[in-house]
């Protein structure tokens, strides 16, 4: 089993005839990914490498069958994507594009939330989705992840996604699903969604949650845990030794006022009684000694 | 990005919000013809990306021209928290009645945006968050529904704002989330949004932070760029569109990610070696990137060695090969540089990498055994 992603998800690119697009829409495609549709108002009836082109998600829907979308738009065009994706129905919105405005998320995100229960939004900024073995959207490199289980990933970062993936394929353990949910405000799919959803998931029997400095969504993931989560969780947070008030990079990393530091949600985390890795590394060789234990 | 205070009270009257007539000034001479201009009692104020400005001094009365003149000249040049200010904002002066505060900002947990009203404004705001908690009314908005005027009457009362500046309150504070939205801010603050004794609500003070991502559609923003507070080194990588924090280390670090590049300065931290920057080339990262990254590492005199910790995802492994063999033909790099190279084509970009490896390029297979040896070479 895996999460929000398999075999069957039928999946159309917006954006798909940019070099972007097309380089990441044909490697998803080559990892056997159903990719299904690309579309653009002007192209309709068009291929991409054999893809066809449809003028609107709606329309691809038709012809394709296709009920998740993935974005690579510019960030100008995110919003309206993202919307009409959403009301083609599409049951998984992916948007790896990064640089969408904050006012353009928080406000989509709550329309969906209102308008679109049964839509999932992740992203934007993230790097995607991939259930190895059986599909992957996005720009993760697919051949750096084993398929098949028994753990779970769940990160901030899309490097340290990649990262903590490999690892675990180095030490030859395999992985049901990988979701990065990006390092923006206000991402579409949070720890909380993706928590709940391995807790659900028989083939996942382990949890990897990377997180990073700034906001406080890891504090909140730990009261989660605490609550819900009876499987083992293994985390590492990037950004230990991160100055404060410092602005690293990600619209989410920043520490300001002693709040959102790696230190606090580390201690939160153990807390909930998650085993904490002081680096990427050290996560891996934690994961490794509980999956020897299943 | 960061405004400051005068910018900030720009950007807040082209939104119809009522603020002082006053002008900006870079010398003694132009505050005291600012002055004459405006009529005294003006007020001299310091302008820095900086909290506590009244407190180092750096915002003052002046009655007359002569107070003005002694007061920009203590002010001009000063140091507030490591900012030495440059400009000073020469502003008509307020009576004021009553001090109060307002902002509004995203809640990122509760995905919505926060307003904070408080009638105890002009004092530090975190202060009053945690001495007397209810002193703040705070409203959440949902974006897709926008702030009513019953909401923001509701939330004035709250707030126990007198009658006296609730009209004045309900059409400042409209603007405000007006200016917040449609400005594409990240924060908006007034403290202190003052009451006049003859009974008008004026904005005094002014913080705005606004989104750069919206830059596509307030292409005007880019005038805010260049009074961003940097460092030399900062700067030089902001040219080159390059995410950069400089650290006091002797490990210069590139990472691909924002994530990745933060763990590295936590891996170069944690193998005893102290990072001299954070720097993200981030996701579609080429030849060029690298090279221009590389030349900002190599121009800090106190970076010893050079760590390239590169992931592929987007970033493909050869591209970040040919950059840095383009860059080491490009630039003298004064300093040893240690790669790991992973995920999308790095087969491919060790291959290339491979003819060139030597003292000046080394190559490590995982995060760990080249942050050691990146270390170990800064060390000596």
């Amino acid at each position: 089993m895996s999460i929000f992603l398999d075999e069957t998800t039928k999946v159309v690119y917006q954006g798909l005839t940019g070099s972007t697009g097309r380089y990441y829409g044909n490697l998803n495609k080559e990892y056997g990914t159903q990719v299904v549709a690309g579309t653009h108002p002007k192209k309709a009836g068009t291929d991409v490498d054999g893809t066809p082109i449809y003028a609107s998600v709606a329309e691809a829907k038709e012809a394709t069958g296709c009920n998740a979308s993935c974005v690579f738009v510019p960030p100008v065009a995110v919003k309206g994507a993202v919307m009409e994706a959403a009301e083609a129905g599409m049951e998984l919105v992916v948007v790896i594009t990064e640089g969408v405005p904050m006012h353009d998320e928080a406000w989509f995100y709550n329309k969906l939330k209102a308008d679109f229960p049964d839509t999932r939004l992740l992203g934007p900024n993230c790097p995607g989705i991939i259930s190895p073995g059986k599909a992957n959207i996005g720009i993760t490199a697919g051949h750096i992840a084993k398929a098949g289980g028994p753990v779970g990933v769940v990160s901030r970062s899309g490097t340290l996604t990649y990262q903590a993936v490999y690892e675990l394929k180095e030490k030859d353990i395999g992985v049901t699903t990988s979701v990065g949910i990006g390092g923006d405000p206000v991402p579409g799919t949070n720890f909380i969604d993706c928590l709940a959803a391995f807790e659900a998931d028989p083939a996942t029997e382990a949890i990897m949650m990377i997180g990073e400095i700034g906001g406080s969504a890891e504090e909140e993931a730990a009261e989660f845990i605490k609550a819900n989560v009876t499987k083992p969780v293994v985390s590492y947070v990037a950004g230990v030794t991160a100055p404060p008030g410092k602005k690293m990079g990600h619209a989410g990393a920043i520490v300001s006022g002693g709040k959102g530091t790696a230190k606090a949600k580390m201690e939160a985390l153990e807390d909930a009684g998650v085993k904490v890795g002081l680096n990427p590394t050290e996560a891996g060789d934690l994961m490794a000694g509980i999956v020897a234990t299943l | 990005m960061d405004l400051f205070e005068y910018q900030g009270k720009e950007f807040f009257a082209q939104y119809g919000m009522p603020v002082s007539p006053g002008e900006i000034a870079f010398s003694v001479d132009e505050a005291v013809a600012a002055a004459e201009r405006l009529g005294t009692p003006v007020m001299v104020k310091a302008q820095v990306h900086t909290g506590g400005r009244g407190k180092a001094g750096g915002v003052k009365f002046a009655a007359d021209v002569d107070a003005v003149r002694e007061h920009a000249s203590n002010i001009l040049g000063l140091d507030i928290k490591g900012h030495i200010v440059q400009r000073v904002w020469i502003e008509k002066a307020s009576d004021i009645a009553e001090e109060y505060y307002a902002s509004f900002t995203l809640d990122r947990s509760a995905k919505l945006h926060l307003g904070m009203l408080s009638k105890e404004g002009g004092v530090d705001i975190e202060t009053v968050a945690e001495e007397n908690p209810d002193a703040i009314a705070k409203i959440w908005v949902n974006p897709v529904d926008g702030l009513s005027e019953e909401m923001l009457r509701d939330w004035i009362a709250a707030a126990g704002l007198p009658e006296a500046a609730v009209e004045g309150s309900v059409d400042i504070l409209g603007k405000l989330y007006t200016a917040y939205t449609e400005g594409d801010a990240d924060m908006v603050e007034i403290n202190p949004l003052i009451l006049t004794p003859e009974g008008k609500v004026h904005v005094l003070d002014s913080k705005v932070t606004l989104d750069g991502n919206s830059e596509f559609r307030h292409p005007d923003y880019e005038q805010y760029d260049e009074t961003q507070t940097r460092d030399e080194r900062e700067e030089a990588a902001h040219a080159k569109g390059l995410q950069y924090v400089g650290l006091e280390g002797s490990v210069g670090v590139i990472a691909n990610g924002a994530g990745l590049a933060m763990s590295t300065v936590d891996v170069v931290n944690q193998v005893g070696g102290k990072p001299a920057n954070f720097l993200d080339i981030g996701g579609g990262a080429n030849a060029d990137v690298m090279a221009g990254a590389l030349e900002v590492i190599n121009n800090d005199p106190n970076v010893k060695s050079i760590f390239i910790n590169i992931f592929g995802g987007i970033t493909r492994g050869e591209e970040v090969a040919n950059g840095i063999i383009e860059a080491m033909q490009r630039v003298d790099i004064d300093s040893p540089i240690v790669i790991r190279l992973d995920g999308t084509n790095a087969q491919e970009g060790r291959d290339l990498l491979a003819p060139h490896l030597g003292d000046a390029l080394m190559m490590e297979t995982t995060m760990l055994s080249a942050a050691e040896k990146a270390v170990a070479l800064a060390a000596g």
